[in-house]
């Protein structure tokens, strides 16, 4: 089983940063980092408004449909800026952007921000609760199976527990949200499957769609950072100190398998944010993803074109939030890295 | 042993499982276009939306074509789009990731801001890009999927490369002016084409997934094309009437992303042991090897510790490994003893192991372990512990890694009363802090409430024998308690231990590499090499090398510095290596080492006896006059001369 690559927090230790001199660093990481977000997402912006202004053909025309009236087309293009000089409208893109203003819809013309503020709640409910959900199950179930397994023992648990870990987790969540659909809500009858609007019960299947992958895949890596983590020299002191077992394993092993285990939990919800499009597919949810996928069957990349910038920002927003979260738990990471 | 363990891919179950699977998909992707295809896509409205039967396995779609059919015809563009995908990818990813290295370290810190942030983005947000340029359709898929892999490769290969491109072979070529292109073909690419190879076999199983949602979500394959992603969606559309339309197509996606993950997992996992070897699992084993019985002498009144045959044994690749082998010693109340002995000799492992503290999946016997008239040989590790309880107190070597970074230093320490002497919180804090206050860290009150990090070494180290202290232990073991320390801390932290030690009437067990440390604080020193016991001796012997019985023991103590000794040299070591303890070792550990080697030495195990400086050796042929086993072989002054000028511990 290969160990899953950890992204490398370094954790050497420098001479203790203290008072302004820890402020400085630790703002100077923040600044950092803020700014390779910004400049990522400014790269997005660019490439989302270049590939709708490159695009071959007329987008305009393809969302109208070829029967459309070439004046309707053209006061669609007159209104949407289409006919002004690249720059021009690039310009005037940012500053709608800077004002809020995500675009409009090709087809009917209204403003992709209204859409995105009624349907983004929806979208983050769902995948913060799978992230929950994920985080509650995984790091438990690896800190019991490295317990299980420590040292080379238990061979065939081991072996039992990477398999089907390893085979849940490339399960897609799509075919995990058709195989919930077709069991709880076709064959038993026990759940609803489609919607938001039968309360709690509705959140059930596409939480547990989203957040078994996850949950598997996290879990084996928590179960090899709980592993490094036990045969760290500090819980030989912690056992030198004839603690009983549970405060050896809460007390001092799980705070420290947090950190790492924190770090692919945060790029899992990068991932998971991305993968509620499916979800939200599979199980009508009225989501930033229902969204995406009508707008392509209509080809209204004026909504796509929104929605990828939207998507860029969360996923940028959480990865930023995940490395501040982990500068401020592991107060032995440096922050002082190369790039 | 090791007949089985040949490099063999296909040995392992898992490998040679989804190298059966990849090779089918593989043939079906070959053979069943031209055999099912014209079949499988003609329309049928006699048979639309049937269930399974008979003649349709997987019943029918809503145009009435057979779905088992159309889910092997799918399969060529399904796995045919995750192997284009990927090939882009991994092209693209090796180009620049490996390129940098090649360039300079600018360039390469550049890289790897870019790679990192573009790794973020997952393939719907790309396919999102793709889909406003180039519309939906499987080129866009592939593309959005190409571009999502090529950050991954390009950090793979970067990783890889720079290695590669500090490499001594590489500095070679390019003073050779070796031109940069052929630098990279002949050096760099080489080298890093294994794990490459294995991410690729990986990421074809992730991309095969990736594509199938993307068709799913229909921003991939269009009809009339069809891929397993495009049949589930079309699946799902009939899911309420007739489910079973969505089983081939899911099955098949699970089966080929499974199989080409595990094939690449598998493949890792055969190089990595290829390389490192894995330990054999416990029934491959067989038990632990035992050391023939000893005649056991009664206990005596004033012995806090007596130890009787222990041997500890390690699961290794060939068997098990023996770190200790058959050690016996006796510590009496209030005594200081020194362990001395290289890297690796087993000391330390020793003394874990006499704690009840030897690693998860070590075996450890003993005929006795009596610690404080207690006997804890045959107890399972955790009773043994209980009994134990703060009677031994450990000083551990390392202060940063032996202290929890997630804990404050105080709380660290007030768990024992905490938990052992049934104190308050309140309470516990306050002798906590007496406890650092009494090892003289200064503002101990304060300091408690810190993190090991913000303490330096020498205060650490101070913090972890208040540590050791605060259970008020009948036995110290402190294990290389100063290496990591700089040479004045080191005295001021061994003053501090002695007077731990008078002060509190506590014996103390003083493991070190540096026999100058122990010579400064026991009163007698085991010496131990390749896992046994060598000479038990009285530390005053040291000041007279020539009284000392066993020639490891002389070398070392000629390392010792005194007066005559020239500090401008480096000291000198003894040539050769200690036995690898994997495998069984015939005679004296010592033998390839030592200068009065004889027959005997290589054949038969030397054990403790005792000798006339009033302690004891393992060795036929002691120094010091006579021995009753002397057999005359080699023990001249000439060779005893040579051990003693080489003589010195790395
Ligand atoms: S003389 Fe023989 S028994 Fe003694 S140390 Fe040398 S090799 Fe070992």
């Amino acid at each position: 089983m290969s160990a899953p690559a950890v992204p490398s927090v370094q954790t050497t230790e420098v001479p203790v940063p203290r008072g302004v001199g820890h402020l400085g660093r630790w703002s100077a990481f923040f600044a950092r980092r803020l700014l390779r977000s910004v400049v990522a997402l400014f790269v997005i912006v660019t490439v989302a408004f270049l590939v709708l202004r490159l695009a071959g053909g007329d987008p305009v025309r393809s969302a109208l449909g070829a029967t459309a009236d070439e004046s309707v087309v053209q006061a669609r293009r007159e209104q949407l800026g289409l006919n002004d000089p690249l720059l021009v409208q690039f310009w005037n893109y940012l500053v709608g952007l800077f004002r809020g203003d995500l675009g409009s819809s090709l087809v009917t013309g209204r403003s992709v921000t209204e859409l995105v503020a009624g349907r983004l709640p929806a979208t983050l409910e769902l995948a913060g609760l799978a992230f929950v959900v994920v985080l509650v199950i995984a790091v438990p179930v690896g800190l019991a199976f490295a317990l299980l397994t420590q040292g080379g023992r238990r061979r065939g648990v081991e072996t039992g527990f990477t398999s089907v870990t390893g085979f849940i987790s490339s399960v897609p969540e799509y075919l995990f949200s058709v195989g919930l659909v077709v069991l709880f809500g076709i064959t038993l009858k026990l759940l609803p499957v489609a919607g938001a609007n039968h309360g709690a019960a509705s959140y059930i299947l596409p939480v547990l769609a989203l957040g078994l992958g996850s949950a598997a895949s996290l879990s084996r890596i928590a179960r090899v950072e709980a592993l490094n983590v036990l045969s760290e020299d500090y819980i030989r002191t912690a056992r030198s100190k004839r603690l009983p077992a549970w405060m050896i394993n809460f007390k001092h092993a799980l705070p420290n398998m947090l950190t790492a285990t924190f770090t692919i939990g945060g790029t899992l919800l990068s991932t998971m944010i991305a993968s509620s499009v499916l979800v939200e597919q599979v199980f009508n949810w009225p989501g930033l993803g229902t969204a995406f996928v009508q707008a392509i069957t209509t080809k209204d990349y004026g909504i796509v074109q929104g929605l990828a910038i939207v998507y860029a920002a969360i996923i940028l927003v959480v990865n930023l939030l995940v490395d501040l979260v982990l500068a401020a738990l592991d107060r032995r990471t440096t922050l002082l890295e190369t790039a | 042993m090791s007949q089985n363990r040949k490099p063999s891919f296909l040995r392992s179950p898992m490998g040679l499982a989804s190298a059966t699977v990849v090779g089918l998909l593989v043939v079906l992707a070959i053979i069943a276009p031209p055999l099912w295809g014209a079949q499988a896509s003609t329309p049928n409205p006699a048979n639309l939306l049937r269930g399974p039967s008979s003649e349709h396995p997987l019943g029918t779609d809503g145009l009435g074509r057979d779905l088992l059919l159309r889910t092997l015809v799918a399969t060529r563009t399904t796995v045919g789009m995750a192997l284009i995908a990927t090939a882009c990818g991994a092209a693209a990813g090796l180009l620049l990731g490996a390129l940098p290295s090649v360039l300079g370290a600018r360039a390469q810190r550049w890289f790897s801001a870019v790679i990192n942030t573009w790794l973020a983005f997952p393939v719907l947000l790309l396919a999102m890009l793709m889909v406003i340029l180039m519309g939906t359709g499987t080129v866009t898929a592939v593309v959005a999927l190409a571009l999502t892999m090529t950050p991954s490769f390009a950090r793979l290969a970067q990783t890889l490369s720079s290695k590669v491109g500090g490499s001594e072979y590489l500095a070679a070529a390019r003073l050779l002016g070796v031109p940069k292109g052929r630098q990279f073909t002949h050096y760099v690419l080489p080298n890093i084409a294994e794990p490459i190879i294995v991410n690729v076999t990986m990421s074809i199983g992730g991309g095969l997934l990736a594509l199938s949602s993307l068709s799913f979500l229909g921003v991939g394959v269009q009809p009339p094309s069809y891929d397993w992603g495009r049949m589930l969606s079309e699946g799902f559309e009939q899911v309420y009437t007739t489910p079973t339309a969505v089983v081939g197509p899911a099955v098949m996606v699970i089966l080929a992303g499974v199989s080409f993950g595990m094939l690449g997992e598998s493949l890792a996992s055969f190089l990595r042991e290829r390389t490192r070897g894995r330990a054999l699992s416990p029934a491959k084993l067989g038990p632990a090897p035992v050391t023939d019985p000893l005649e056991l002498d009664p206990l005596q009144e004033d012995v806090l510790l007596d130890v009787k045959g222990l041997s500890v044994s390690f699961p290794g690749a060939d068997g098990w490994v023996r770190p200790v082998q058959d050690v016996s010693f006796t510590l009496h109340r209030g005594e200081i003893v020194g362990v001395v002995g290289e890297s690796g000799s087993g000391k330390s492992v020793t003394m874990m192991s006499v704690a009840q503290l030897a690693p998860a999946g070590a075996a450890v016997t003993a005929q006795r372990l009596n610690f404080d008239g207690t006997e804890l040989a045959g107890m399972r590790e955790q009773v043994a512990a209980k009994a134990i309880g703060t009677d031994i107190g450990i000083v551990f070597q390392d202060s940063l890694t032996a202290l929890n970074p997630a804990l404050r230093v105080g709380t660290q320490l007030a768990e024992v009363p905490r938990v052992h002497q049934g104190a308050t919180k309140q309470e516990a804090h306050e002798r906590a802090v007496e406890a650092l206050d009494s090892v003289r860290i200064p503002n101990a009150a304060h300091r408690a409430t810190l993190f090991p990090h913000e303490y330096s070494g020498g205060m650490r180290q101070r913090a972890l024998i208040a540590m050791s202290q605060i259970g008020k232990p009948k036995l110290i073991i402190a294990d290389e308690p100063t290496t990591a320390l700089d040479v004045t801390v080191q005295q001021r932290v061994l003053a501090l231990l002695r007077r731990e030690c008078e002060d509190s009437g506590a014996a103390a067990l003083v493991v070190s590499h540096d026999i100058a440390v122990l010579a400064e604080l026991c009163q007698r020193i085991l010496v131990m090499y390749a896992g046994r016991i060598v000479e038990d001796v009285d530390v005053r012997m040291l000041a007279h090398p020539e009284q000392l019985a066993h020639p490891y023991t002389r070398a070392l103590a000629a390392s010792l510095p005194d007066l005559d000794t020239d500090r401008t040299k480096p000291l000198a070591t003894i040539p050769g290596e200690p036995p690898d303890l994997s495998k069984p070792v015939t005679g004296c550990g010592f033998a390839d080492r030592c200068a009065l080697a004889s027959d005997r030495c290589r054949t038969e195990v030397p054990v403790l006896v005792q000798h006339r400086h009033g302690g004891q050796v393992a060795c036929f042929h002691p120094q010091d006059g006579s021995s009753p086993e002397d057999s005359g072989a080699a023990g001249s002054e000439t060779t005893l001369h040579e051990a003693h000028e080489e003589g010195a511990v790395a």
